[in-house]
């Protein structure tokens, strides 16, 4: 009796260690990121998946900015530089490549009674530096624009004000510190406008098209949809990762990563 | 007494005392933190600008750590707070104690206690689906999440405190003197306004600063209805307290930004302190 127990004992606790190493081949270490504040969800989400596939490596992340970011990469202080901009031709020219793993649409939204449909890029920087203080100047009924946006340090703030060029400018009436607090601010109040990651839109609000686009994954994905930009890795041009950045690369661009991306707020590339 | 000699006896005692100075060291620890992390960046950005300076734009290319917007809102807003609050409370608190009958005011009494029991974030959603639209409609404005929506929640929030407080002050009044004063032939509210209340003044007074103390460092529902930028308050306009500053800002902050939060956090604190510093001279003056 005994010796069918510590025989079933040491069975599970086999077929328990088989099933931890079974699937990919095992990497171990420490993958260090550094960058990009907005890329915080998305390397978030990517980061704790894997590992929970590849126990043995820790993925490392540390905010500071995508400048700082790519100058880290540069430096050899970190094996992925996070950027939520495109690297410029000058950081191209010192050594550096970009892959573009992820894109951020920032949906203008509305209140669904809001009878405007469509702005310009240039009309929605007008409208946040108070230039534009009434919506029947766009072609909505005469009341004045309610400008809700987020707190100073929220990454879509950041995304939102450099894509339209609004970088501490903008007029907010409402500064508000969740996406789902903009949401429901400009759900209940008929002249506000705002701004959110356009997986986390909902029917309560309005998705306004831009230049005549409609915030979708496909617009987004082609490009034709304007308030958007690219989460991209920055590494160096010519040089191989090394494992197990190599692989935590290789999982974050592969097909698997999708779901994890669009639960982040944002918007897989096209593969 | 005895001196008691067995081993649990002592033992328990050591625990008692350690507990009992458990509580200590966190205050102890607490105040040292603040201090420690709060004064550089007051060093660094000068504590005239910091405290006088009137704007805050932490994040900008060129910042500016001005906390007098905040300071002010959460003044105005403690005020507006106790201006509303405090007068309905002392009333209900009467009510409570003197007018009603013993089942009604049992049954508003278990009111106060739930109200007292609900967080706060439950009250700033509840302020932002229903106050905040309110104020903008009965004030025609573009927008309701400002000062006013602010204070009305606070409000609402501060009365439990001050209803508890002044109630039990109230009951400890002697009944021989509201006796005294109805033989004379004053009616009932002659009694309460010109008696009852005065004898019960600084239980009343106590009441009051626990109530500012509870307005002064709300931040959850506050920070719903405001509307959180850092204008320099007016009623109607959308304004950031002490708290929330603090709060909407502290997960992504870093370098001098960070630590000016932490010289809020220790604005905030020494606000706290003098509340309190109040409360216990209040409390002395009573004995």
């Amino acid at each position: 009796m005994k010796k069918t127990i510590s025989l079933l004992t040491a069975a599970v606790l086999l077929s328990g260690a088989l099933a931890g190493c079974g699937g990919t081949e095992k990497v171990s270490g420490t993958v260090t990121t550094d960058g990009s504040t907005s890329m915080e969800k998305v390397i978030g989400y990517l980061s704790e998946s894997y590992m929970e596939e590849n126990p043995n490596v820790k993925v490392t992340y540390n905010p500071t900015g995508s400048g700082s970011g790519i100058q880290a990469v540069s430096e050899g202080r970190c094996d992925i530089g996070l950027s939520s901009r495109n690297l410029k031709d000058e950081e191209k020219a010192s050594g550096l490549e970009q892959t573009v793993i992820a894109i951020d649409g920032i949906a203008i939204i509305v209140n669904p009674e809001n009878t405007v449909e469509d702005l310009t890029v240039e009309q929605i920087g007008k409208l946040y530096t108070g230039e534009i203080t009434n919506w029947k100047d766009i072609g909505g009924t005469d009341a004045p624009i309610v400008l809700i946006g987020r707190e100073a340090a929220s990454g879509t703030r950041d995304g939102f004000e450099s894509i339209t060029g609004t970088k501490d400018k903008c007029q907010y009436a409402q500064e508000l510190t969740s996406t789902g607090d903009v949401i429901q601010t400009v759900a209940s109040n008929p002249n506000a406008i705002g701004y959110a990651s356009l997986a986390a839109v909902k029917d309560t609000v309005k998705a306004l098209s831009v230049e005549g686009v409609q915030p979708t994954e496909e617009t987004i994905q082609d490009g034709t949809y304007k308030i958007q930009r690219n989460f991209v890795f920055v590494t160096k041009k010519g040089e191989e990762l090394k494992e197990p950045a190599k692989s935590f690369f290789d999982y974050a661009v592969s097909g698997n990563a999708d779901d994890l991306i669009v639960k982040a707020g944002a918007v897989p590339t096209v593969k | 007494m005895k001196k008691t000699s067995n081993l649990p006896e002592r033992l328990m005692r050591m625990l008692f005392t350690v507990c009992g100075i458990l509580a200590v060291i966190f205050v102890v620890l607490i105040t040292g933190f603040l201090v420690a992390s709060g004064i550089p960046a007051i060093k660094e950005i000068g504590a005239g600008e910091f405290l006088l300076g009137r704007t805050w734009a932490s994040t900008a290319a060129e910042p500016s750590y001005g906390i007098l917007p905040f300071i002010l809102t959460s003044v105005y807003g403690t005020f507006g707070a106790v201006l509303i609050g405090v007068p309905i409370g002392i009333l209900c608190s009467i009510f409570i104690a003197k007018m009603a009958p013993k089942r009604l005011a049992a049954t508003v009494r278990s009111a106060v206690d739930l109200l007292s029991g609900i967080p706060s974030v439950v009250f700033g959603l509840a302020g932002m689906i229903l106050i905040v639209p309110a104020v903008r409609e009965t004030f025609n404005l573009p927008d309701g999440a400002n000062l006013l929506s602010a204070i009305i929640v606070l409000a609402v929030m501060i009365l439990p405190s001050v209803i508890s407080v002044s109630e039990t002050a109230i009951r400890a009044v002697p009944k021989e003197y509201e006796e005294a004063s109805l033989a004379l032939g004053a009616t009932k509210t002659e009694t309460v306004f010109k008696v009852t209340v005065p004898a019960a003044k600084s239980g009343i007074t106590a009441s009051v600063v626990l109530g500012i103390g509870r307005s002064v460092g709300e931040a959850m529902a506050v920070m719903m209805v405001s509307g959180n930028v850092a204008n320099m308050p007016g009623i109607f306009k959308s304004v950031r307290f002490l708290t929330t500053a603090v709060a909407s800002e502290m997960s992504y902050s870093s370098g001098l930004q960070r630590e000016a939060l932490f010289s809020i956090a220790l604005v905030l604190f020494v606000f706290i302190m003098l509340i309190n510093l109040c409360l216990n001279l209040v409390k002395k003056e009573r004995k």
